[in-house]
C-alpha cells in the first residue's frame, strides 16, 4: 500500500487551528526554530482515516482468528477493558497529582485500583508484595533481577553469575547480563526438564540465582521444582519465575509456594489486556517477603482510614523503573478482566487452557514428531517438531505459511532453540472445539501436503497482500524511513 | 465470567480424544503438595456490575481542574479519529509482526512512523520499541557506552530528574560512571559541562526544553563532546519539535523523547511511548524492533522488521538490550496524530502553547509578589518556573481548592527551590483560565 507520505498533497490539511486568542507572541530567538517544517504528511481527515483503515485490514488479530503463538497467551480481549481505560476519570488523570500537596486526594480512585491489583495478583502468584512499575514482561525481569542483585549486595554476599536454562526466553539472559551477571546455562533432559545434575554442578559460592519459567517453554511442568529450588536456597541463590505461562497454573498452583522468590507476570498474556501490535503491556514483579525492602519505588499503601498513599522512603529500593505507576492504562484493564473472571473462574482459565493444549496435542500427534522423551500432560501449549516434514525438504516456515491459507495464524516457530523445526502452539482457554478443530485438520492436511506434494507449500502464503519478503534485502539495503 | 467457551459436553468429548477422565488428570504432574486452595480473591461480576464499580472508582478521581501541571507530560488536545482509528481491533489485538504477509498494517505503521519521528527530530534512523521517555535515555546510555567502550556518561541536572533517577537504577550495576553536572540559571552550564567532559566519556545527556522549561541551544555542547570523541545524547518534546530546532540540527547522535505529547492520554502515567532516534551509520547498535521496507518474492513492496541479528532471541545475553516489546499501539497513536495535525498543523498547535505561556508568564508576573526564577531573557516553549513570596507547596494547595492545578513545585528535587512553582501551558488552556489562574494566585498570596 502507498504510504502516507506517497499520498500527501501541499496544502491539504485535516485539522483547523486552534485560535491563541492572547495578546501576546512567544519571542523565541530564530537560532532556536526550525527553518522549515518537518515535512509531514498534507492530508484530510478522510484520507487519514482511510488510510489507517486501509493498513488495518492487512492485520491479523485475535479479533480476526484463531492465533495460537506459543508462549504469547493470544486469549481474547474483553471489551468493556477497552471502555474502561478510556473513562475520563483515569485518562485525563495526570500522574504527577499524587506528588502535590493536596493531590493525593484527588486520585484515591487509581491509586485504589494499584493497591488492590497487588493485591489479588499477591494472592494469585503466592508472593507477598507485588511493584506493578515494570512496562513490560523484559521490563519486569530486569526489575527482578536488579531487585536479586540488591539483596546479595546487601547481605555482603560476593555473587556473579545467573543460571538459565537453555530452553529460555531470550529476553532472560540479556536482562541478567543488564543487571551486572555473567549468563551460565544450564541443559535440558531429552524430557525437556531442566537437568538437575547438571545444575548441581553448577552450584557454587557466586551462584545469584536461577531464572526458570513455569511451566517451561515445551509447556511442561516441572515436577522437581520444590527440590531445584531448595537446592538454590541452600547456596543462597534466589529463584527467578518468569511467568510468561501462568496461564496454566491459574488457582491451581502458585510459584511462591513452589519456591520462586520473584515471579514477573505479563499483563497482557494471563489477564487479557491486547497485545497492542507488540506493545504496551505490563510486566509486574512479585517479591517474596525478605525482598519487599528492594522494591522500586514507588510503593502504593492503605492508612487505616482506608484511604491510599505513595511511600517513597525506601532507603534498600532499586530505585525508580519507571517514572511513576507503571502501565495504568494496562493494569486497568487487567483489573477489570479479573473482577469478571473472579476467584471461581482462574481453576476454570488454566484447566481450559490446559485441556485445549491438549487436546491439539492429541489430534496432531500421530502427524508431526513429539520433540520430548515425556509423558506428562503438556500445560498451557505444546510443542511439535516438523523435522519429519522437513526430510521431505518442508520446514516449520514451509508449515507455518501454508496455516495462513488457511485462515490461521502460525504458531511461534523456531523457538525454543532446543527444539529442531519447533512449532509452539498454544491455544489459550478462550477458543472452542470447533476452532481447534479446524486448526487441526488445516494442520494435518499441510502434513499430508508435505509428504504428496511438498513444493506446492514452498510458494504459500497465497493469499496475501503480499508473499514471502526478502528479509536479506531489507537488513542489507536498510530502507527503515521514507525518504 | 472467565471467556470459555466449550461446553460441558464438548470438554468430555476432547478428554475422551486426549485419554483423560478429566480435566483434574491433565495436572496430576503436579504433586498435590504444592496445589493451592481456593484464593483468597472476590467472586466474579458480571460486565454491568464492573462497569459500575469502575465508574466509581474513575469517580473517586478528579480530573475536573484547570490544568497547569505539565514537567514532561502534557494535557494536549487529541482530535477524535485518533481514538477512532487506534481503537480499531485489528490493530489492538495483533502481536508483534512475526509474520509479515499477515502484518503489513502493524509494519506499514511502523515504517511510516519511523519516518515521521526522523522528519521530526531531523534523524535518520528511529525505532518503535521503548516503554517511555526515561527508558529511552537508559537505553540510550547503554547504546553509547557500548558505541564508544567507554563508560563514563555526564548529565546535566535540568534533565527531567525521574529520569536521572531512572539512569541510576539501570546502570547500577553496569560499572558506569554518572556525573550530574548543576545547571545555571535555569540552563546547561557550559563551563562545567567542559571541565566534566574527557577521553573516557561516553555521552553528554542533555535536554531540550528542559525541565524548567528553557530552551538550550545544544549545538556548541554536542560539539564539545564530539571533541572528546564521546556521543551527544539530547532528549525533548516532540510536540515542541513543531516550531523548534530539531535535535538532528543539534549534533545529536542519539535524539529521545517522552512521546505522550503526541496524541497518548495522560492515563496516570502511561502506557507511553518512547522515542529513540540516531544516525544511520549507529542503526545496528538500537535496541529494539524496527521495520524496514523490502519487496516479496513477487517484487512487491512490502515491509518487514529487520536487524533482528542484534536482538535477545537470537544474540540473548550479548544482545545489544533485553527490549523485545514494540511499542506498536503507542507508536500508531502518535503516527496518527502526526498525521492529522500533518506539516501545517503541528507548528501551529505547538505555537498557540507558546503564545499562551509567554501571555501567562506576562500576566503571572503582574501579581505583587510573584518573581522570575531565572532570568528573563531565558528562551522557553511552554513551560517556565515562577518564584513565589511562599512555598509552592502552599500556593498548589490553595489553589487546587479554587479548581487549578497550578503546577508542579520545584522543591520537590530541588530544594533551595522550594518557593518555585512549574508551570506548563498547553493549546487547551485559555485566556480566560489563565487570567482566573492571576486573580486566584492574587487573591491568596
Amino acid at each position: 500500500m502507498k504510504t502516507l507520505y506517497d499520498k500527501s498533497i501541499p496544502g491539504r490539511r485535516a485539522t483547523r487551528p486552534v485560535e491563541s486568542g492572547v495578546p501576546v507572541e512567544s519571542s523565541l530567538p530564530t537560532a532556536l526554530l526550525r527553518n522549515q517544517a518537518a515535512a509531514l504528511p498534507e492530508l484530510s481527515e478522510l484520507d487519514v482515516v482511510r488510510h489507517f483503515t486501509g493498513l488495518s485490514r492487512l492485520n491479523f488479530g485475535v479479533d480476526t482468528g484463531f492465533y495460537p503463538l506459543g508462549s504469547c497467551t493470544m486469549k481474547y480481549n474483553p471489551k468493556l477493558a477497552e471502555v474502561a481505560s478510556r473513562n475520563p476519570g483515569f485518562a485525563a488523570l495526570h500522574p504527577l497529582l499524587p506528588q502535590l500537596s493536596g493531590g493525593e486526594i484527588m486520585v484515591q480512585g487509581a491509586l485504589a485500583v494499584l493497591y488492590a491489583m497487588d493485591r489479588i495478583l499477591s494472592e494469585i502468584a503466592g508472593m507477598a508484595k507485588f511493584t506493578l512499575q515494570p512496562l513490560a514482561g523484559a521490563h519486569g525481569e530486569l526489575t527482578g533481577v536488579l531487585i536479586i542483585a540488591a539483596y546479595h549486595k546487601d547481605r555482603g554476599n560476593r555473587k556473579k553469575t545467573m543460571l538459565i536454562p537453555d530452553s529460555a526466553h531470550g529476553t532472560n539472559p540479556a536482562s541478567a547480563a543488564i543487571a551486572g551477571f555473567k549468563v551460565k546455562t544450564v541443559p535440558s533432559t531429552e524430557d525437556g526438564l531442566l537437568d538437575i545434575d547438571a545444575l548441581a554442578a553448577l552450584l557454587d559460592d557466586v551462584v545469584a540465582g536461577l531464572m526458570l519459567t513455569c511451566p517451561n517453554t515445551l509447556g511442561l511442568s516441572n515436577p522437581k521444582i520444590r527440590e531445584i529450588a531448595e537446592r538454590m536456597h541452600a547456596v543462597d541463590g534466589l529463584v527467578y519465575g518468569d511467568g510468561a505461562n501462568l496461564n496454566a497454573l491459574l488457582g491451581r498452583c502458585r510459584p511462591g509456594d513452589l519456591g520462586f522468590d520473584v515471579v514477573h507476570i505479563n499483563l497482557h498474556k494471563t489477564f487479557a489486556t491486547p497485545h497492542g501490535g507488540g506493545g504496551p503491556g505490563a510486566g509486574p514483579v512479585g517479591v517474596a517477603e525478605k525482598l519487599i525492602p528492594y522494591l522500586p519505588v514507588s510503593v502504593v499503601s492503605e492508612r487505616p482510614d482506608g484511604t491510599y498513599y505513595l511511600e517513597y522512603d525506601r532507603p534498600k529500593s532499586i530505585g525508580y523503573m519507571s517514572p511513576f505507576y507503571g502501565n495504568f492504562g494496562i493494569i486497568l484493564r487487567a483489573y477489570t478482566y479479573l473482577l469478571m473472571v473472579g476467584r471461581e473462574g482462574l481453576p476454570r482459565i488454566s484447566g481450559n487452557a490446559v485441556l485445549n493444549a491438549n487436546y491439539v496435542l492429541a489430534r496432531l500427534r500421530p502427524h508431526f514428531e513429539y520433540p520430548v522423551k515425556n509423558s506428562q500432560p503438556c500445560k498451557h501449549e505444546c510443542v511439535l517438531s516438523a523435522a519429519r516434514q522437513a526430510k521431505a525438504g518442508v520446514r516449520a516456515l514451509d508449515i507455518a505459511k501454508a496455516l495462513i491459507d488457511y485462515g490461521f495464524h502460525p504458531p511461534t516457530i523456531y523457538f525454543p532453540l532446543t527444539v529442531k523445526e519447533c512449532l509452539m502452539i498454544e491455544p489459550t482457554e478462550t477458543e472452542s472445539k470447533e476452532t481447534l478443530d479446524a486448526f487441526c485438520d488445516a494442520m494435518i492436511a499441510i502434513a499430508r501436503l508435505a509428504e504428496e506434494a511438498p513444493e506446492s507449500l514452498r510458494e504459500t502464503p497465497r493469499t496475501t497482500p503480499v508473499s514471502r519478503l526478502d528479509e536479506v534485502k531489507a537488513a542489507r539495503e536498510l530502507d527503515v524511513a521514507a525518504s | 465470567m472467565p471467556f470459555i467457551a466449550n461446553t460441558n459436553a464438548q470438554q468430555k468429548e476432547m478428554l475422551g480424544a486426549i485419554g483423560a477422565g478429566c480435566i483434574e488428570d491433565l495436572f496430576a504432574d503436579i504433586p498435590a503438595r504444592l496445589r493451592c486452595g481456593e484464593l483468597d480473591i472476590p467472586s466474579g461480576l458480571s460486565e454491568q456490575e464492573v462497569r459500575n464499580r469502575l465508574d466509581a472508582l474513575a469517580k473517586r478521581n478528579n480530573v475536573d481542574y484547570i490544568s497547569f501541571l505539565g514537567g514532561g507530560f502534557y494535557d494536549h488536545y487529541i482530535p477524535a479519529a485518533v481514538d477512532a482509528i487506534v481503537g480499531r481491533s485489528e490493530f489492538y489485538t495483533a502481536y508483534t509482526p512475526y509474520q509479515p504477509e499477515i502484518s503489513q498494517g502493524t509494519l506499514q505503521a511502523i515504517y511510516e512512523y519511523q519516518s515521521a519521528i526522523c522528519r521530526l527530530t531531523g534523524m535518520e534512523t528511529a525505532n518503535a520499541s521503548l516503554y517511555d521517555g526515561g527508558t529511552a535515555i537508559c537505553e540510550a546510555i547503554m547504546m553509547a557506552a557500548h558505541i564508544t567502550d567507554r563508560k563514563r556518561i555526564v548529565i546535566d541536572d535540568s534533565v527531567n530528574p525521574i529520569y536521572r533517577k531512572m539512569v541510576r537504577s539501570y546502570t547500577s550495576n553496569l560499572g558506569i560512571e554518572l556525573v550530574e553536572i548543576p545547571s545555571r540559571d535555569g540552563l546547561p552550564d557550559p563551563d562545567a559541562i567542559q571541565a566534566a567532559l574527557d577521553e573516557r566519556t561516553a555521552a553528554l545527556v542533555l535536554q531540550t526544553p528542559n525541565f524548567f522549561g528553557c530552551v538550550a541551544d545544544g549545538s556548541n555542547l554536542s560539539a564539545r563532546i564530539h571533541e572528546h570523541g564521546g556521543l551527544s545524547i539530547i532528549s525533548t518534546y516532540p510536540l515542541a519539535l513543531g516550531i523548534l530546532r530539531p535535535p538532528g540540527e543539534s549534533g545529536a547522535d542519539i535524539a529521545v523523547a517522552e512521546g505522550q505529547s503526541l496524541g497518548l492520554a495522560l492515563s496516570f502515567g502511561g502506557p507511553y511511548l518512547g522515542v529513540l532516534t540516531t544516525r544511520k551509520k549507529f542503526a545496528r547498535k538500537m535496541p529494539g524492533r524496527i521495520a524496514g521496507r523490502t519487496t516479496d518474492t513477487q517484487g512487491r513492496e512490502g515491509f518487514v522488521l529487520t536487524l533482528q541479528a542484534r536482538e535477545q532471541h537470537i544474540r540473548r545475553e550479548k544482545a545489544t538490550s533485553n527490549i523485545c516489546t514494540n511499542q506498536a499501539l503507542c507508536a500508531l497513536t502518535s503516527l496518527v496524530y502526526l498525521s492529522l495535525l500533518g506539516k501545517e498543523g503541528l507548528p501551529e498547535v505547538a505555537k498557540v502553547c507558546a503564545d499562551k505561556a509567554a501571555y501567562a508568564r506576562k500576566r503571572l508576573l503582574q501579581v505583587p509578589g510573584v518573581s522570575l526564577q531565572f532570568p528573563a531573557e531565558r528562551p522557553f516553549f511552554n513551560e517556565f518556573v515562577l518564584r513565589l513570596p511562599m512555598a509552592a507547596d502552599k500556593v498548589i494547595r490553595r489553589l487546587f481548592l479554587r479548581g487549578i492545578a497550578a503546577g508542579f513545585p520545584l522543591g520537590r528535587y530541588w530544594p533551595e527551590m522550594d518557593n518555585c512553582l512549574l508551570l506548563a501551558v498547553t493549546e487547551k488552556r485559555t485566556k480566560e483560565e489563565i487570567d482566573f489562574l492571576a486573580h486566584a494566585l492574587e487573591a491568596i498570596l
